[in-house]
């Protein structure tokens, strides 16, 4: 049964063999170790000149990345921890998603940072965060999440072969979750619908008329439809949910198709609560569906504390969801 | 063309395009924000004189000189002061974000290194035999990004080479205010070997830039160049806190007066005419150009060259 690993593993590996400008960088990402959270494993091995280990640099491995990619190669740097992008907020923002315009279209800087994000795992404030957010509507830079319902492999395939840059979160929970078609039975209540496109987003049916549309991305769609399996067992309300692979820019079409049908929706996130995801999905529904309602779900607006206690007190888990739901299902 | 001869003519075009540039700024015909490196145009003269054609440059904010001397025309980089459709990016990156050829600029200090020094990694990855050329100010040895490119470019040996133009400020800030301990001590600590001059000369900077580059060319991993020069003008238009006399006695070191002394007087006003009337030229075509339109195109999952089938 693989795991959501083993497919980015894979899928770093498949654009190493078929692509020869496809190179690695990270901090500590050379075999026997193959990376903190060992998505390289291996390739270090198998591409001794093609994975290079770096200093604890973090603005030198995007900035080298992104010279990299204007010159004709294929960089895929690797983050630490996904907390650690602030240090290279400079590289994202001020180079590599600005050189293709304000060079008039001239160049294009095919990047890719991959960063792991989200806690659960006692890591503490530092650690823990989901900082996505901070670089979501930054033109010029694409912000994709992969999830256990499409093929993570693929979604790391099309950013390593995008010519734009590409920031590519991974939730630290999600490495290990199984692929959903191997989950078999999970998913027969839904059925399942999916755009076109390099980084899809996905619509799940319900077999009944649905009460509201949970939006979410990336590992939280695991507590989602977990919730979503409650509300049909115990309640017997009946949810959509859009899933999205790709944060920033958005299209929210397929959001808007299913609000048309449940006028509600609950919007799902890890990150902060404010200034967030979920408050600009809901602001771009709400203008354009006039009279539909909303609520959020995400964590509370603190650091992420150490101790297990409070930092479940603090980040979103199944039963926010539900209770989020079942108020909401009452509106 | 005669070496002195051609040195002369690119330190001309350089000045009298600045100088140019700045007078449009007064009489209120461009807006904005500008650097003109007026007083150090030897450093670049004198680099791009020793440099390939192919090779891999990563400019700053005080760029124009860089640009003129790499081959760049007098007349897009005009039209793009202007924000022309016909500039040198079309209007959208102004004076300090511009690309042509293998030349790059971006106006935030201390992030060019660690781009430059990715390219260099890039070019020695592909065996192009290029080297990477970027251009730091005193002001700019406080950005850490900077000591991690350094770091990385030598522990790799890549093919690059950091030319330090220390004009001796910051915007505002003297360099006793914003450097401490030694300007070579900042790149020898990293095992990086620094050619240093205190000159406006172009010969004595193009023959230590010959050195220099010759040793990132044969391999020998980075290479730093430390020019201590003198910037006449403001920082950038009206931001100069230095008395006038030290104004007037920096004029001393005017690398067109030195080097200039070396030319015949024909061969000087020659120069001059052809300066002259070669910016004329260029401001007022691009003044006739056309501004551009905006097109807002939303790229939202646009992938492309995909050839990593699954
Ligand atoms: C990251 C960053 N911080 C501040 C600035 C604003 N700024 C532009 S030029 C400049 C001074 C740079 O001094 P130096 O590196 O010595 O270069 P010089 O202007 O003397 O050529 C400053 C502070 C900037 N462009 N980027
Ligand atoms: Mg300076």
């Amino acid at each position: 049964m693989p795991i959501v690993l083993e497919r980015l593993n894979y899928a770093l590996q498949h654009a190493m063999e078929s692509d020869e400008r496809v190179y690695l960088l990270g901090e500590d990402i050379l075999d026997p170790y193959g990376g903190a959270f060992k998505v390289t494993r291996g390739l270090s091995t198998k591409f001794p000149k093609r994975v290079l280990t770096t200093p604890i640099s973090e603005a030198a491995i995007v900035g080298m990345a992104n010279g990299m990619a204007l010159r004709g190669l294929r960089p895929v740097a690797e983050i630490m921890f996904g907390d650690f992008l602030t240090l290279t907020a400079d590289q994202l923002v001020n180079h590599a998603a600005k050189f293709r315009w304000m060079y008039n279209d001239q160049v294009r800087v095919p990047v890719v940072v991959r960063a792991p994000m989200g806690g659960r795992r006692g890591y503490g404030p530092t650690h823990s965060q989901s900082l996505e957010k901070m670089f979501l509507g930054v033109p010029g830079l694409k912000v994709v999440v992969p999830n256990s319902l499409g093929d993570p492999a693929e979604l790391l395939c099309a950013a390593i072969a995008d010519d734009d840059p590409v920031l590519f979160i991974e939730h630290k929970l999600l490495y290990t979750c199984p692929m959903s078609v191997s989950r078999e039975g999970e998913l027969v209540d839904f059925q399942i619908e999916q755009t076109q496109g390099a980084y899809p987003a996905f619509t799940l049916r319900p077999a009944n008329t649905p009460r509201l549309t949970i939006a979410c991305y990336g590992y939280n769609f695991e507590l989602v439809r977990s919730a979503a399996l409650e509300l049909m067992m115990e309640q017997e309300i009946f949810v959509e949910i859009v899933l999205f692979s790709q944060l920033s820019p958005f299209d929210l079409e397929p959001l808007f198709l299913s609000l048309e049908r449940t006028g509600k929706l609950l919007t799902v996130e890890e990150g902060t609560r404010s200034l967030g995801w979920g408050a600009e999905v809901s602001a771009e529904a709400v203008e354009r569906l006039a009279g539909i309602k909303v609520r959020r779900v995400a964590a509370l607006d603190l650091p992420i504390a150490n101790g297990k206690n409070l930092e479940d007190a603090i980040l979103p888990g199944l039963q926010d969801i539900v209770t989020a739901a079942l108020e909401l299902a009452a509106r | 063309m005669d070496n002195n001869l051609a040195l002369f003519k690119t330190m001309l075009v350089i000045r009298r395009f600045e100088e140019r540039l700045l007078a449009e700024f007064s009489a209120g015909k461009l807006a904005g924000t500008t650097h003109v490196s007026i007083g150090q145009e030897a450093d670049a003269a004198g680099i791009f004189s020793v440099t390939d054609p192919e090779d891999v440059v990563f400019s700053n904010h005080r760029g124009h000189g860089h640009f003129l001397a790499y081959g760049g025309e007098p007349y897009r980089l005009a039209a793009e002061l202007m924000g022309k459709a016909t500039g040198v990016v079309g209007g959208r990156g102004g004076s300090q974000h511009i690309h042509w050829r293998n030349f790059y600029t971006n106006g935030i200090q201390g992030g060019i290194v660690p781009v430059a020094t990715g390219m260099a990694l890039a070019e020695k990855i592909k065996a192009t035999g290029k080297i990477a050329l970027v251009f730091i100010g005193d002001g700019t040895l406080g950005e850490g990004a900077l000591y991690e490119s350094l770091n990385m470019a030598a522990l790799w040996k890549l093919p690059i080479l950091f030319v330090l133009e220390n004009n001796r400020f910051a915007q505002t800030t003297p360099v006793e205010k914003g450097v401490a301990g030694s300007m070579p001590g900042r790149f020898a600590a990293f095992g990086i070997p620094v050619w240093e001059r205190d000159s406006t000369d172009v010969l004595e900077i193009q023959s230590a830039a010959g050195e220099a580059v010759g040793v990132v060319r044969s391999g020998g991993g980075p290479v730093s160049l430390i020019i201590h020069t003198h910037r006449f003008s403001a920082h950038s238009k009206g931001d100069d806190p230095r008395l006038p006399e030290e104004l007037i006695r920096i004029r001393q070191f005017d690398p067109l007066i030195i080097h200039g002394a070396r030319l015949s007087k024909n061969d000087r006003e020659k120069a001059e005419a052809d300066a002259i009337s070669s910016i004329d030229e260029a401001f007022l075509r691009a003044s006739a150009d056309p501004l551009p339109g905006l097109t807002v195109e939303v790229p939202a999952s646009d992938v492309g060259r995909s050839n990593l089938e699954i």
